[in-house]
């Protein structure tokens, strides 16, 4: 409504300039039309109908074009000249450090706060960027020895990136200079995947597909006129097809977290929506396990930012593998709790169950990709042992805690502890 | 924008000194990191380069002990700026041993790599390595920002270090148990795996340098142990807004 109202005024602003600025023409006209009439005693709508003409003319801006164009010119001169850097970084989507001659930063983009978790004006650059390519990038730079140079960067902690980082003095004599990065950490991840694709996946992809291909050539050869046999084998090769799909879906959701590191800010997750209508999806393999479970939310509002759908995907796998490595606890309870206040404000979600537990020496590994407690056990539950690894990197990119508390008899609690800001 | 502060002699003398930390920090961060790459790609050219790389840490390590005695020599310096350069000389040395300890795992690179060994033992050395790096990086960012306020993040990773490295052990001694041809390359990775679990010892012992620096306080001693729970800290991938 406001804008409107806003609009409007500019509007009749603009309209009584445009007069202003004709009112030597617009007078003339009217005296020149009044003195027609006056002598030649042209009939009144006649005059009136010029006096319009005369109006409408003054009204319409290119009585005045020429001259707005310079004034325009001159306001960008002047306007590039005092635009400020700080602007001019934010417009710029990479991250972008500005620093001086002691290698001190003065102003670093939005995107490199969010790139460079730590970093503030007034720090020294080289500390943080330790890396040695980096500190020669910046020598150089800094004792003058080049003017710009380029280097190739990779952070392999917390997660892989790789930037191509440019460094080069800033205008001229202003001291200051500028380190931008390009990020190419995707053509690097297509890489490695394909590599750990094929030291990780093919192994796990072999053992079905030869007890597939074992049972094919039973029912051609021994089994061949056996119908009783024959469906139990075609059975078992469509369980194996089954976990092939899994395997495949499972390396497809870690691979596309791994393609795009970052979470896209803003979002915001309602949890408590998000955890039950996970619960309600899981209505199947409840009734399969003959599991319960039990909900214990706090009161209130329960929302996180975050991806919806990532953050399904995190409380799916938990709740699935407390229903099916739980299963003989009968019930799991899900409980949610919120800190208000403090370094550790957030939602915590703790999914407990009550079957057999897991050793203590396993618990550090266990998000480890295709690490399993007891391989047999997971086969048979449809594991493909990648869950608690998708669970682990989505959770990272929500800057979120996983916790693993488990007394081997007496079951296993899984804790999500998710920031709040 | 440019804030017009009068830079001192001193002050730059001091400023030297933190970078000079700093860069070593990065090049122990990137032996360590490529004597794993090493080790699990069975690389031994890449090993032998880990191995010649350590003389440039034993070679800051000096310069910044010969640095910081000229300093306190010359300026006297009082508490901040004392703690600061004794604190720089401690951080240093832990460095300077977290090189050597990279150097040691590329050393057994042969080694190990003569029989092939599981992937799954090198998976879980790898995790063990990322764990330790993690923790250095960290800590040598909070040495960059001095946000010294949730630095209790370095005891929950240490122990979670140790039980990795528990894990492993057993892991690893099963495997000897099961094949006697085993028992050589295993003891070169039970001594790589240990090695990697003191660089995270030294990551924490510069945490807490750094942490006696900044406040001129002793951080806080270890918890308690009591509950047998094992706590899986995760790197924070996006910083905090
Ligand atoms: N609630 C639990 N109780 C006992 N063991 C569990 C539990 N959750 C996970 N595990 C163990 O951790 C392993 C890894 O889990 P996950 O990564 O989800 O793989 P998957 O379920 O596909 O095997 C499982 O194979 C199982 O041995
Ligand atoms: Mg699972």
């Amino acid at each position: 409504m406001a804008d409107i109202g806003a609009e409007r005024q500019t509007m009749a602003q603009a309209v009584t300039a445009r007069l202003w600025n004709g009112r030597w023409l617009l007078a003339a006209g009217f005296v020149a039309v009044l003195a027609v009439y006056g002598f030649a005693g042209m009939s009144a709508y006649v005059v009136l109908a010029a006096l319009a003409l005369l109006l409408a003319a003054a009204l319409l801006p290119s009585g005045s074009a020429r001259h707005s164009a310079e004034d325009a010119a001159a306001i960008e001169a002047s306007g590039l000249q005092r635009l400020s850097g700080e602007y001019l970084a934010a417009a710029v989507a990479d991250p972008l450090i500005i620093f001086d001659r002691t290698a001190t930063i003065v102003h670093a983009n939005a995107a490199a706060f969010a790139a460079f978790g730590g970093i503030a004006p007034g720090m020294t650059l080289s500390l943080k960027f330790r890396a040695p390519e980096m500190q020669a990038l910046l020598d150089g730079v800094l004792s003058g020895t080049v003017a710009s140079d380029v280097v190739d960067y990779t952070e392999k902690l917390p997660v892989e990136r790789a930037y191509r980082v440019s460094a080069s003095s800033v205008g001229h004599a202003t001291d200051l200079y500028v380190l931008v990065f390009k990020d190419q950490s995707e053509a690097r991840r297509i890489d490695r995947m394909r590599a750990d694709f094929i030291a990780n996946a093919s192994h796990e992809l072999r053992t079905p597909l030869a007890s597939i291909s074992g049972f094919i050539e039973t029912l051609r050869g021994p089994a061949r006129g056996d119908p009783a046999a024959r469906d139990q084998f075609l059975q078992i090769m469509q369980n194996q097809t089954g976990r092939m799909a899994r395997l495949i879906d499972d390396l497809l959701s870690l691979s596309r977290l791994e393609m795009k590191p970052y979470l896209k800010p803003g979002t915001e997750v309602d949890l408590r929506q998000t955890i039950d209508s996970v619960i309600d999806s899981l209505g199947p393999l409840t009734r399969e396990t003959g599991v319960v479970i039990e909900r214990d939310f706090v009161e209130g509002p329960l929302d996180v930012p975050g991806d919806r759908d990532e953050l399904f995907q995190v409380f799916e796998n938990l709740l699935e593998n407390a229903c099916k490595y739980g299963q003989s606890g009968g019930r799991v309870t899900v409980s949610i709790a919120r800190t208000e206040t403090g370094p550790e404000a957030g939602i915590d979600v703790t999914i407990r169950d009550y079957g057999p537990g897991i050793p203590e020496e396993h618990i550090p590994r266990i998000t480890e990709r295709f690490y399993r407690v007891d391989v047999e056990n997971s086969r048979t539950q449809k594991g493909t042992g990648l869950g608690l690894s998708i669970v682990k990197h989505i959770l990272t990119r929500h800057n979120a805690r996983l916790s693993i508390k488990s007394e081997v008899g007496k079951g296993a609690a899984f804790s999500v502890h998710l920031p709040a800001r | 924008m440019q804030s017009v502060h009068i830079v001192s002699a001193y002050d730059e003398e001091l400023k030297y000194l933190s970078k000079r930390i700093a860069a070593m920090g990065g090049h122990a961060e990137r032996m360590v990191e490529q004597a794993i790459t090493a080790l699990v790609n069975a690389d031994p050219g890449l090993a032998q380069k880990v191995i010649r790389d350590d003389v440039v840490l034993d070679e800051g390590q000096r310069e910044i002990d010969d640095k910081a005695i000229v300093i306190i020599a010359k300026r006297q310096p009082m508490a901040t700026d004392l703690r600061e350069i004794v604190g720089a000389i401690r951080i240093s040395a832990d460095i300077e041993r977290v090189g050597d300890l990279g150097k040691n795992v590329a050393k057994r690179v042969v080694a190990v790599t003569d029989g092939r060994q599981p992937t799954s033992l090198f998976r879980g050395l790898e995790a063990l390595a990322d764990l330790a790096l993690t923790q250095l990086k960290e800590v040598l960012d909070v040495y960059a920002s001095r946000s010294v306020e949730n630095i209790g993040f370095v005891r929950d990773r240490d122990d979670q270090i140790d039980a990795m490295y528990t894990s492993l052990f057993r892991e690893l001694l099963t495997y000897m148990m099961e094949d006697p041809r085993n028992i050589t390359p295993c003891t070169h990775l039970l001594f790589c795996a240990k090695n990697i679990e003191r660089i995270g010892d030294h990551a924490t012992n510069i945490a807490e340098t750094i942490y006696y620096i900044v406040t001129g306080d002793q951080m806080a001693a270890e918890r308690p142990k009591g509950d047998k729970t094992d706590k899986i800290v995760l790197p924070s991938a996006v910083p905090a807004k």
